[in-house]
Parts: C-alpha cells; structure tokens; sequence
C-alpha cells in the first residue's frame, strides 16, 4: 500500500489580519502551519499504514521555507517526502498548480493519493479534484472514513450534507479528506529525533517533463481582479435588552416566518 | 532544530493530555496511569538513552525542556517521568550489564515498565550509611530485609533501585545496588501517604521480608551502591531543578496575565509601581534560575563534572518555585488563594522541590564541599 499524501504549508489564519487600507492580509510575521485537511490525510494514511503496512510519502509544492513543515511531518512518522520548488512554479493557479503536481506524481508508483479538501489560504478545493483528472483515477471527495482494503478494493464513506454514501472503489483513487474526520497524532519523540536526518527531495522545473506553458502566472487561466474584504451593512437599529426580553422579541420577530408543521 | 521541535511537540502534549488532568488527580490523589501511557506512547519515557536500548537517544537538554514543560502544567506528572527516567532507568543505562539493559532499560523507555528508586529509610535519610535494610549473601542468591520509605511511583512501578547493606562494618562502602521486581514474594508496599503537594503521584513504603533475588540482580559491583546512589542524584536533581523551574514559569505567567486584567481603583494593577517592581524582580530570578539550570544541562551533555551545577540549579530553582509560587499568591490575592485558580497547587506542589533527592541543605553540603575541598 502506497500512499501519496499531498500537503501545503499555510499561514495559521486564526493569527492573520487584515490590512484595512489595501484589503489584503498581512501575512509578515504569521506562523506557518500545516494545512489542518491535509493533516488529517497525512493522519489517515499513517493508520492506513499500521494496518496494511507500505509506505506514506508527502509531496509538497511552495517556497524552500516549507521544508521546516516537512520536518515535522517525519516527526508524525511519515516515510519519504518531496518538495516541488522552483521560481517558474510561482503563481500559479490551481489549475497550473495541478498539473505541475500530476506530472511529478505520474513518475511514482502509487495507489492511494490523499488530499485536503482545502487548503485554509485559498478555499478553492480544485487541486485534488483535478490531479485525479489530470492522472485519469477515480475520485471520492468529503471522506468521511476509510472502512477497509481488500485487494484492489477500498471500501469508503463518503460525507454528504444530510446522508452519507458508502463506496467501494478501485485503486488507485484519490480521496480528499476534511479536518474534522480524525484527531492528529503529535509528533512523537522517536521520530523528532530522527527527522533531521532524513532527505527532503526537492523537486525542481528541470525534473519534470512539462510545457512552460502550462505552469506559472503566465500559465494560470485565473485571473483575479480584485481582492476585498465585503462590507456588513446593519439594516436594523441596535438594540441592547436582558436576555429574557431578547429572546421574547427575537421570537415576535420570526415568529411569521415560522413554518409550524403539524404531525 | 530537533530539541525545538521536541519543545514544541511537548508543549501540544502537555498542554492537551497533562494540563486537563491536573487538578482533578491533585483533588483526588490518584495517579495518572493513562497519562504515563501516552507519554510513553509518544517516546517520552525513554528520552535520554540509546536506540539500541529502544530509547530515543536524545540529550540531557531535551530531556530536562520535557521536564520543565509537563511541570508547568502538572508537577505530580513531572514528578512520575523524572523519578522513573532519573533514578531507575539511569543507573542501570549506566551501571548494568548489557542483559540487565536488554531485560529491564528496553522496556523501561518503551513504557512498558515504570521505574521507582529507594534509597530512604525512617532511619536513614541524608546520612545514608544508617541503612538497615540488609542483602545476606546465600551463595546462590541475595536475602533481603527492612524497608523503605517514601518511594515516588511505588506501588505502580515494575521495577525498583533498591540500596541495602550487604556488609555493614564497611559503612558507606557496604552498600550494594540491586534490582528488584515488583510481585517477589515478600516484597510489599505499604499505603499510601497523604502529601501536601504532588498529591497524584504515588509514595509508600516498601517492605523487604526474606526476598530471594538472583545474584544477577546486582547492580554495578558490590559495595558500589553509594556511588551509584549519588551520582544517580547529581542527575536527578537536574531534574527536579527542572520541574522547579517549570512550577516557576507556571506560576509567574498565571501571575502577569492576572494583573494586567485584574482593575483597581480604575486601572488594571499592572500600573501601580509595587505590582511593576515584583513582576520584574521574578522575571530576573526566574531567568537566573533558567540559566542555572541549562549550565548543569550543559556540563552533563558536555560530559563535564555536574555535581555542583547540578546543586546550585536545584538549590536556586527549588527556593525560586515555592517564592514565584507565593507571589503569585499574593499578587492575585483572594483569587490566588482558590483552588479554581491553580496556584495555590503551585505553592504545595512547589515545597517537595526543596526537600526530596536530597534538601537545599544537602545542596549546600555538596555545593560547599567542592568549594573548600579544591
């Protein structure tokens, strides 16, 4: 069982601010943290891995400074991992950011990929979508929980708003997996203390054998024209009551709109 | 870079399994077994010895931040990982014979086994060489009687440092280290004492009657057992150094987010010069204390003499948590002096510091003998 756990390194947006003048967030001086559904996949793929044994391998696109991240992802007891950085990645969109990723990981044996749902910078939830296009497999989003393996088989909930759906697929798929689906293992002190002698494989445009076409701004079909943070408006007037006289009124206000079904 | 991140793996740990466990064990004195279990389950019963031994092979350094950090949450906690990892399971990484490391040190940093070390008798407290318990030498085997009190961890260990006389006309140099387990016939423990601090933590006493050990349970050579029991506290006390230090940090934080919250006469007390001057001279005792206590780290990564760094650190540490803990007292007042707010625990949990594995006294015998004897 060979897992593909694919991981971004994000700046901890419950620290970040917003720059009331230009509207964008300052991201100087904000942590970097592990993106939380891609940590969930990397906590998924290591108890997949206790179970049928193989490996878990963590590929990463972004800045050299994500190499500290993946260090503490060996600290979790991951086995391998690569990072994709190159100044010609820079830019890109999920769709370049995709097929950047697809191209490395069509050069590695695999069958299972994991990945967030979302990273918590972007909120797009495209790039795991579309590498499992981009590398022709099957897909299942929202994993709720992986029930069992066997053979070529995996056996899968799937998480829908009000049902869930239990699958059976072939390998190799692609999942991508939600924060609140597991709790993650700290790192351990074992692994700590080996983490730093471990390879981080940088990954750079000369590996890959992709168009330059295809990668970067200059190759990114987004276009964003504007960034801004959406104004509330109150249309009511505030009011201050005790909570027994708020709660009265709140109702009087609802109250119309209020759909009583009788059984 | 791997003891920053064992720091910042520690304090998630501390901070979710230790610290919500705190004052309920402290209220109901009882010990933390599945806190042990997770900690052994993330490495860090085994932190500062070899692989090859199943430990993590780390130094002294991560071991003593690991210390520090549990204790500033939970110092009963503290207490368990330093008397196991201090005083069982680093005399016999140092003293033991390869077999004794594969049976017992393996399983001791795995978690598998808890380590406990006894030392004291009713009798025999700094002045050692008043031991009563005595190993009779029967050929094949050791006999050994008498007893011991106030062990930390007794009664959940696996495994003991037991010191007893095994020829009492030499003194000192009559005493011999052994290794006992738990479950030998004839080897009891007593019940459980109600402290005043560390109240999760187990101390009893053991009891010694007629119990048979093979003589391969001998730790180090016969007659050794005094320099074993004192070296094994020149590296304890880094330990409690450490854990002192942690209730001290604990104490003062809780201290300085109080006052700067806490409004009087129209202003938070943080502005009145008296709360201003105690905030600064702890924050200057409390840094002396962390330099203390890494240059005794230092010396023994750096396979320096430790004994009297080691001292000092655990005689200024130990004084710092009981003052620290006080003030904070003080400092938050009535508030201070409720249980909900947790420094009162500090204060108690605090006071041990300055009296087990060896007094400030002592500290000071130690820490004067290397002066005036060089």
């Amino acid at each position: 069982m060979n897992i593909i756990v694919l991981v971004k390194q994000v700046p901890d947006t419950t620290e970040i601010k917003i720059d009331k003048e230009t509207n964008t967030l300052i991201r100087v001086g904000i942590p970097n943290i592990i993106n939380p559904d891609d940590l969930a996949g990397v906590e998924e793929a290591l108890k997949l891995k206790s179970l049928y044994g193989g490996t878990v391998t963590t590929i990463t696109m972004g800045p050299l400074q994500a190499e500290s991240m993946i260090r503490e992802l060996y600290a979790r007891g991951i086995d391998d991992a690569y990072l994709l950085s190159d100044k010609r990645f820079a830019g890109s969109d999920t769709w370049a950011t995709s097929k950047i990723l697809s191209t490395f990981i069509k050069t590695l044996e695999y069958d299972l990929i994991i990945a967030g749902y979302q990273a918590i910078d972007g909120d797009t939830a495209q790039v795991g979508p579309q590498i499992a296009e981009f590398l022709n497999i099957p897909q299942v989003t929202h994993l709720k929980q992986i029930k069992k393996i066997e053979g070529n088989q995996i056996f899968l909930d799937k998480a829908y708003e009000h049902e869930t759906q239990t699958l059976s697929v072939e390998l190799p798929l692609l999942v991508t997996t939600l924060k609140a689906m597991n709790t993650p293992r700290y790192m351990d002190a074992f692994h700590i203390w080996t983490a730093f002698d471990k390879e981080v494989k940088i990954i750079k445009f000369d590996d890959l054998d992709i168009d330059p076409r295809y990668i970067g701004l200059a190759g990114s079909p987004t276009r964003v024209k504007k960034t801004y943070t959406k104004q509330v408006v109150p249309k009511s007037p505030k009011e201050v009551l005790e909570p027994k006289d708020a709660a009265k009124k709140i109702f009087k206000l609802i109250y119309p709109y209020m759909e009583v079904k009788s059984q | 870079m791997k003891n920053e991140l064992l720091v910042k793996m520690v304090e998630e740990f501390a901070l979710n399994v230790v610290k919500p466990r705190a004052r309920e064990i402290d209220e109901t004195e009882s010990f933390p077994l599945d806190t042990v279990k997770e900690m052994a389950k993330y490495g860090l019963m085994g932190l500062p010895f070899s692989t090859e031994f199943n430990g993590v092979g780390a130094d002294t350094k991560a071991y003593i931040d690991t210390i520090r950090i549990i204790s500033k949450y939970c110092a009963t906690t503290g207490t368990i990982l330093s008397a196991h990892t201090s005083l069982c399971s680093h005399p016999i990484n140092q003293y033991g014979t390869v077999p004794q490391k594969e049976k017992y040190l393996t399983k001791l940093n795995t978690g598998e086994y808890l380590g406990a070390f006894g030392l004291t008798e009713a009798g025999a407290g700094t002045d050692a060489s008043r031991q009563q318990t005595k190993a009779v030498d029967c050929g094949d085997y050791y006999e050994i009687t008498g007893s011991k009190i106030f062990i930390t961890n007794a009664g959940y260990a696996d495994v003991y440092i037991i010191f007893a006389m095994t020829n009492a006309e030499l003194g000192l140099k009559g005493i011999s280290a052994f290794i006992i387990e738990k479950d030998l016939k004839g080897f009891t423990i007593g019940p459980k004492e109600k402290k005043m601090g560390i109240r999760g933590s187990s101390t009893c006493e053991l009891i010694f009657d007629k119990v048979q050990i093979p003589k391969t349970q001998l730790l180090g050579k016969v007659g050794e057992g005094f320099k074993i029991a004192m070296t094994t506290l020149d590296g304890g006390r880094i330990g409690i150094a450490a854990q002192a230090q942690g209730i001290a940090e604990s104490a003062f934080e809780k201290a300085v987010s109080y006052v700067k919250t806490r409004t009087q006469f129209g202003k938070p007390i943080a502005a009145f010069q008296h709360t201003q001057f105690v905030i600064a001279d702890l924050k200057t005792q409390i840094e002396a204390g962390r330099l203390l206590l890494y240059k005794a780290v230092e010396d023994k990564d750096n396979n320096l003499s430790y004994t009297e760094s080691a001292a000092m650190a655990k005689l200024f540490c130990s004084r710092l948590a009981v003052e620290v803990a006080d003030s904070a007292i003080q400092l938050m007042g009535g508030y201070g002096y409720i249980r909900d707010y947790e420094v009162e625990r500090y204060l108690r949990d605090a006071k041990i510091t300055e009296i087990y594995e060896g007094t400030s006294e002592v500290q000071r015998m130690v820490i004067a003998g290397k002066v005036l004897r060089s």
